[in-house]
């Protein structure tokens, strides 16, 4: 049994590695929101989502142009990736102006933007699937692939314990990017005045008022670097996997939140790391599971594995792996 | 010339006046004490020059300019920076962080180029940070640049607030009781500090404080703030001895038995 895990652990580590790492950037659009507002923004699975629809339609509108036969794939790719980033990234502005700030002005219950992102959440879903079904005459939605070229590790000519390991080259292009992005966002909350002013604003939004930081224009701030990270994730998503559909956002949205919790939610490393790890623990339990339980159970109770894990982990360390325990204030 | 004028403020809660009709002029570069028992609108006070609070009525001037209406940002953009009775820093970031948040709107918004680790950019960074330095080395900070706020002493924390409060280059500071819990030590040096920031970094410096030994020896000029209302002004020598101001503090019996 030991055996057969090792022999599946290459390609466990490939596929857990793409898919932490998209749960990693999309984690960090709902822990700095949470940071910040503490509010859990239901919608920003959404917005994920939408940045793969957005990245498709472009993929679409290039090749009815015949684009994508004169330019180079990885041209064509930062072209889109970049604009589908702006567009979401602008949407998550739109959406804090029109639906959380006005909530905020008037001190309500964190309790009603909580349900005001889950009303979000199922307007951009139908907005899109009705968008889609007009354009395309189906929700579900093929996307055109850029990088399909398949590339096999192997590894099993040097160490004969391990299984070869196939990926596609989409891979490699979601993991330069996702890494990409999250050193760009470490960078960016650690070293720019916006990012300081944010965690300023996290910590005390009244006392970084005084310090001469407008906390509305933080705030816009956190929701477009947010979104847009979202958005180009979802343009990630959508090259490597292919199919998207506009419910991809809810279990997405629900994993991601989950692993800026199990990170400790409001830490961006936190985020980070919870997104990597819940991503690597489902795609073993997704390998091994019917090996480890004799057949009893199949791959498809992956989630519950995975959240098995979560709530161990939530058991002994209530405020997730990187969270600091809050003391509460009388 | 005066550099903060108030006119007329007030300020109620529901039925509860906090601050009634209170006026009151700041010469540039003076040090103006405001001072009163507890409950006596000081603190109330502070919040309506910084916007925290809106007053109810009147108006205040900033080298003849209402700040009556502008949110928080932008007052501390005007002019005013401030540090609290109970201190607010930012915990979890270190000293020097603090001073660089304190700087925000002198920092230059590089997005693309702090991504990209420019080199001007890095230099541009590293400017700010001495900066900071320079700040913290002026307060008597500069062995604690990358300590968490939150695991400073005391003394060294409101020293700290003062840090980050200049590193706006306002011209007027507030300080919200800056002596509050203290030794006779500390005071001294916060003293020393107080008059060496008025010379140095030309600025106007107003006070709340209980510490009256501090107060008499630093102030210029001194309002008195009872139930609301401001009840004498003076420099400190025609304070010290009015009898309305005793009366405020000692309460009147007392006051007459003494």
């Amino acid at each position: 049994m030991l055996q057969h895990i090792i022999q599946l652990l290459p390609q466990v580590l490939v596929d857990g590695i793409t898919l932490g790492f998209v749960y990693a950037v999309v984690a960090i659009g709902y822990t700095m929101v949470y940071g910040i507002l503490e509010l859990i923004n239901f919608a920003h699975g959404d917005i994920f989502m939408t940045g793969a629809f957005i990245g498709s339609g472009f993929l679409f509108l290039f090749i009815s142009l015949g684009l994508m036969s004169s330019l180079p794939a990885l041209l064509v790719f930062l072209i889109v990736i970049i604009l589908s980033a702006m567009i979401t990234g602008g949407m998550g502005v739109a959406i804090e102006r029109v639906a959380y700030r006005p909530l905020r002005k008037r001190n309500a219950p964190k309790l009603i933007a909580l349900i005001t992102s889950i009303g979000i959440s199922f307007i951009l879903e139908d907005l899109v699937r009705f968008i889609a079904e007009w354009k395309t005459g189906n929700y579900i939605v093929t996307a055109p692939s850029l990088f399909n070229h398949t590339f096999t590790i192997d590894i099993h000519s040097i160490m004969p314990f391990f299984n070869n390991a196939k990926f596609q080259s989409s891979f490699i292009v979601v993991l330069v990017v996702t890494i990409i992005m999250l050193i760009g966002l470490d960078l960016f909350v650690n070293k720019t005045k916006w990012g300081m002013a944010m965690r300023a604003v996290a910590q005390d939004r009244e006392t970084a008022s005084l310090m001469t930081i407008n906390v509305n224009r933080v705030i816009s701030v956190t929701f477009f670097v947010g979104s847009a990270l979202g958005g180009a994730t979802g343009v990630l998503f959508m090259l490597q996997y292919g199919t998207i559909d506009p419910y991809i956002g809810f279990i997405l949205g629900i994993k991601a939140f989950t692993a800026a919790v199990l990170g400790g939610i409001g830490n961006i490393r936190g985020a980070m790391f919870g997104g990597l790890m819940l991503g690597l623990i489902e795609m073993f339990a997704a390998a091994n599971l019917s090996t480890l339980t004799g057949g009893l159970f199949g791959s498809e109770y992956k989630d519950v594995f995975a959240f098995i894990i979560l709530i161990l982990v939530l058991i002994f360390k209530p405020e997730g792996l990187f969270g600091k325990a809050t003391i509460e204030k009388v | 010339m005066n550099v903060l004028e108030v006119k007329n403020l007030t300020k109620q809660f529901g039925g509860l006046t906090a601050t009634n009709d209170i006026t009151m002029t700041v010469e540039k570069n003076s040090i103006t004490a405001v001072i009163g028992p507890n409950g006596a609108g000081k603190t109330t006070f502070f919040n309506m020059i910084t916007a925290v609070y809106k007053p109810t009525s009147g108006d205040i001037l900033l080298n003849g300019h209402s700040l009556v209406g502008l949110k928080p940002h932008e007052v501390s953009k005007f002019g005013i920076t401030r540090t609290f009775q109970n201190i607010r820093l930012f915990n979890e970031q270190t000293v020097i962080d603090n001073v660089l948040i304190g700087m925000h709107q002198h920092l230059k918004a590089h997005w693309v180029g702090t991504l990209l680790r420019l080199p001007s950019i890095r230099l541009e960074e590293e400017k700010a940070k001495v900066q900071a330095y320079k700040i913290l080395k002026y307060v008597g900070l500069e062995d604690y640049v990358n300590e968490n706020a939150g695991n400073l002493a005391y003394g060294a924390q409101r020293r700290l607030e003062i840090a980050r409060a200049i590193a706006a280059r306002p011209k007027v500071l507030l300080l919200d009781e800056p002596a509050a819990g203290m030794n006779p030590k500390e005071t001294k040096k916060l003293t020393d500090l107080i008059h060496d920031m008025r010379t140095r970094l030309d600025v106007t410096i107003v006070l709340i404080e209980h510490d009256m030994k501090l107060v008499m020896e630093i102030s210029d000029y001194i309002y008195v703030l009872d139930h609301g209302e401001l009840i004498a002004q003076g420099k400190p020598d025609e304070i010290r001895n009015n009898q309305r101001v005793i009366e405020a503090y000692l309460g009147k019996v007392a006051a007459e038995n003494d």
